[in-house]
């Protein structure tokens, strides 16, 4: 992990702060009480909250109830009790299906998965439980209080198991939302819109940035809304997409592109279903060209998805093929990490590339 | 690999002798008791290379530090006490009997003596007994209905009218219904209308899924009857977890789940069983063990003394009911009921029974077993015939009253056909709406798409959808 942090980020420059972009999220005003957090602290934050302003929420998962292994959940246990949060027995499926039967009574039910590398023994009940609850009932039943937390992403040594970006399977689910942030005060706006949204989200944090992302964040209550893309650096000869811990490479790609004279546009798309088109769709017209970038594996992923839509939408107006820098099509290895990554040279490259096309 | 194997087998079961030997005086040679003066036999005492045999030495050699009172040493292992045993000793795969099963009545529809049975009354006695005849026969008008190709789909519940209906009845109308789908009477017991079954068979636009869902997949939110899905034992977990809300709310219910024996195999039933047993879960897993998982017998299902036997290993309270007997049926589920709430704790019933109905309508059950065995369960042990010998026994009953019933309800069926027949269907705005709460933007283009792909090919789609 340290090696590839050090090669990517010593010191780790959030985007969308470092450059002070405008924050949606901002309720700013003078009195703001701001405090520096980093990622799973903001996220603990938020859980506090989300516990205190409703008294019908509940927090549960593997080893939620001492802190969690990634210390998400520490203290909510000791302050909320255990019968609203408590540690669940290892099984993925019974975690999620749990949560789902104590949404649909009415509750809102955060549920922990460990490692987003074990959340498909849920897919089931997230695919054909959560996701049709409302919809098969006519909506006479719903379980949108159902909120999955789950961290993804590369470590640096994870290897197979402790590595993977799955966010592309549940795309591919009407019916949930899929939300993933990119920093500290992101993070904590996103999870209590999602917490709150009457539909099941699944949440995937990067996990990658919880000890190593520190920002300002506000103490208070606050939500950003989902679906709502975010243009985080403005630029005019290119568009590049990303969400969660890419961004901080892709940031780092648009700084050195900027020295080669590249004006770079940097989207944050936060909610990846549904998706905001509007606002990558306006960037690219604006650029006329678009470099998607994320972990996961190329083939399959949501990359292909943003570029078949951009292609259907911005044709004429492309001034280059859209091009795609992203995890390859193996399984997530360990030795070869710093191979398998979409880093920051390959994203300038491409982005060179592109604009030289 | 395998001569490794074999050579440890042999080491192994020689330490076997010697162990079971040791800690079994009564049993043990006087020859093996002469050469224990202090610990274990000399002829183990030697280290082994292999693993398995270190292991034994070491558990020789700690047995043998207090020999004179093995059976009380007890080690606090993680989850409490454990007490020692000398023997080499492997729980047995099974009991030596099956678990028995509770009934009330016999093959003929007799009390038997000394039964235990939770007293209905006259009123819930012929509701039951009604309910069960109009189960059938909405069973039968909706699958001649499907025959004659007026219903795309349809299955039935035949032979397990008893646990549809006698569960429903020992229920209260608050607890919360997770059913697979076979099991329509316990709506039909909290007064789901022939008309709403037949509105939802047809998918017409009073069917409250609005035609989204194939046939049987009824669901009512008034009734608290959580809508079916087609997906296999999902709903157990889901259960559980509504049983927990209902605890936390401090609510006199519990939530009741439905599933068969293939269900069992599901992970989900061990998800759900290991939860609910953990989180102390108020509800009822009631297994319809009807033989049958389509056309898969339970011998190829498991290998266990059926589901009831389960239960113990997950520390669930559990019993096994005769499922065609309407009066056992309903005193279990009383009884179990009673326990969940009082004690906060999930019971496994495993109702036995038999599907006597195909699998679906799409299945023809005679290609994978006998016509005449199914025809032997339909009359020896019909739930219908021996509930109602019951009630006529108490003079609840007549043939009178059986005629007027039957009548009654062939004539709100046919009617309840006709209606939902011609009801028109749900309008095409239903296909985009509560897969969220409001359509998001890709939802809204799609509904223009599709509704400019109909003014351009309307002869390509179904023209009695309202658009």
């Amino acid at each position: 992990m340290a090696s590839l942090l050090s090669r990517f980020c010593r010191k780790l420059a959030l985007p969308g702060s470092a450059h002070g972009s405008r924050m949606t999220s901002s309720t700013a005003c003078g009195s703001e009480t701001v405090k520096s957090l980093n990622l799973y602290s903001a996220i603990n934050q938020a859980l506090h909250i989300a516990l205190e302003t409703d008294p019908r929420s509940y927090v549960f998962g593997e080893d939620v109830g001492f802190g969690g292994v990634f210390r998400c959940t520490t203290g909510l246990a000791e302050r909320f009790g255990k019968n609203r949060v408590f540690n669940t027995p290892l099984c993925e499926q019974g975690i999620v299906g749990f949560g789902i039967g104590l949404a649909a009574m009415g509750n809102r039910a955060v549920v922990e998965i460990q490692f987003a590398d074990y959340i498909y023994p849920a897919f089931d009940q997230i695919v054909n439980e959560a996701a049709k609850f409302r919809y098969r009932s006519g909506n006479q039943f719903n379980c949108g209080g159902l909120t999955i937390r789950a961290p993804y992403g590369a470590v640096g040594h994870g290897g197979h198991y402790h590595s993977q970006s799955p966010e592309a399977f549940f795309c591919h689910v009407p019916g949930i939302k899929v939300v993933i942030p990119r920093s500290p005060r992101e993070a904590k706006g996103l999870l209590l819109s999602s917490i709150r949204d009457p539909n099941p989200v699944v949440f995937f944090e990067p996990k990658w940035l919880y000890r190593q992302a520190v920002e300002e964040v506000p103490e208070h209550d606050y939500m950003i809304p989902l679906s709502q893309a975010e243009i985080i650096r403005e630029g005019s000869d290119i568009t590049l997409v990303g969400w969660g811990a890419q961004l901080t490479v892709m940031e780092q790609a648009c700084l050195d592109a900027e020295k080669e004279g590249i004006s770079c546009e940097l989207i944050d798309l936060k909610t990846l279903l549904p998706w905001d088109k509007e606002t990558v769709e306006a960037s690219v017209k604006k650029t006329g060209r678009l470099l998607i970038s994320h972990e996961a594996p190329i083939t399959g992923g949501f990359g292909a998805e943003i570029s078949a839509t951009i292609l259907e939408r911005c044709f004429l107006k492309l001034e280059a093929p859209v091009s795609r820098v992203c995890g390859l099509d193996t399984p997530f290895p360990l030795v070869f990490e710093p191979f398998y990554m979409p880093t920051k040279n390959k994203i300038l490259d491409a982005i060179k590339s592109t604009v030289n096309y | 690999m395998a001569q490794h194997l074999k050579s440890s087998k042999s080491t192994f079961l020689n330490v076997l002798r010697h162990s079971l030997a040791f800690g079994s005086p009564s049993h043990a040679s006087p020859h093996l008791r002469h050469n224990l003066p202090h610990g274990g036999p000399p002829s183990i005492k030697k280290v082994s290379p292999n693993p398995l045999t270190r292991l034994c030495n070491t558990m020789v050699d700690t047995l043998s530090s207090s020999h004179e009172d093995t059976n009380s040493q007890v080690m606090d292992f993680p989850g409490g006490k454990v007490s020692f045993t000398p023997e080499i000793r492997f729980i047995s795969e099974s009991n030596e009997e099956r678990v028995p099963c509770y009934r009330v009545l016999d093959d003929n529809g007799q009390q038997l003596p000394n039964s235990q049975f939770v007293p209905v009354s006259k009123e819930i006695a012929v509701k039951m007994y009604s309910d069960m005849v109009t189960l059938q026969m909405m069973d039968n008008i909706f699958y001649e209905a499907q025959r004659q190709g007026r219903l795309s789909f349809y299955a039935t519940a035949y032979g397990e009218e008893a646990i549809n209906i006698a569960s429903a009845a020992a229920l209260s109308p608050d607890d919360v219904i997770f059913p697979q789908y076979r099991e329509p009477g316990v709506l039909l017991w909290r007064g789901f209308t022939l008309q709403e079954f037949a509105n939802q068979c047809f998918g017409n636009k009073s069917d409250y899924g609005k035609g989204r869902q194939m046939p049987v997949h009824y669901g009512s939110n008034k009734l608290n009857y959580f809508t079916v899905s087609a997906t296999i034992a999902t709903q157990l977990p889901n259960a559980v977890g509504a049983a927990y809300s209902l605890k936390m709310d401090g609510k006199d219910a519990c939530a009741v789940t439905f599933f068969g024996d293939g269900g069992s195999s599901e992970g989900d039933f061990h998800a759900a069983m290991n939860f609910a047993a953990v989180m102390e879960a108020p509800v009822l897993f009631i297994c319809r063990n009807n033989g049958w998982a389509i056309s898969t017998p339970t011998s190829d299902q498991f290998r266990s003394d059926g589901v009831v036997v389960k239960g113990r290993a997950y520390g669930i309270r559990s019993i096994r009911v005769d499922g065609n007997d309407a009066l056992a049926m309903y005193s279990a589920v009383h009884e179990a009921r009673e326990m969940a709430i009082r004690e906060h704790r999930p019971i496994l019933i495993e109702a036995l029974t038999y599907r006597v109905g195909h699998h679906s309508t799409s299945d023809d059950s005679t290609r994978y077993r006998s016509a005449d065995e199914i025809e032997w369960w339909n009359k020896a042990r019909n739930p219908l015939s021996r509930f109602r010998t019951w009630v006529e026994s108490n003079g609840w009953w007549s043939d009178e009253a059986e005629s007027d019933l039957r009548s009654r309800i062939k004539k709100e069926m046919l009617e309840a056909i006709r209606v939902a027949e011609k009801t028109e269907k749900p309008n095409l705005n239903h296909m985009f709406s509560d897969v969220y709460d409001v359509p998001p933007l890709n939802l809204r283009e799609q509904e223009l798409l599709v509704r400019q792909a109909i003014k351009s090919h309307p002869q390509d789609y179904p023209s009695d959808v309202p658009l």
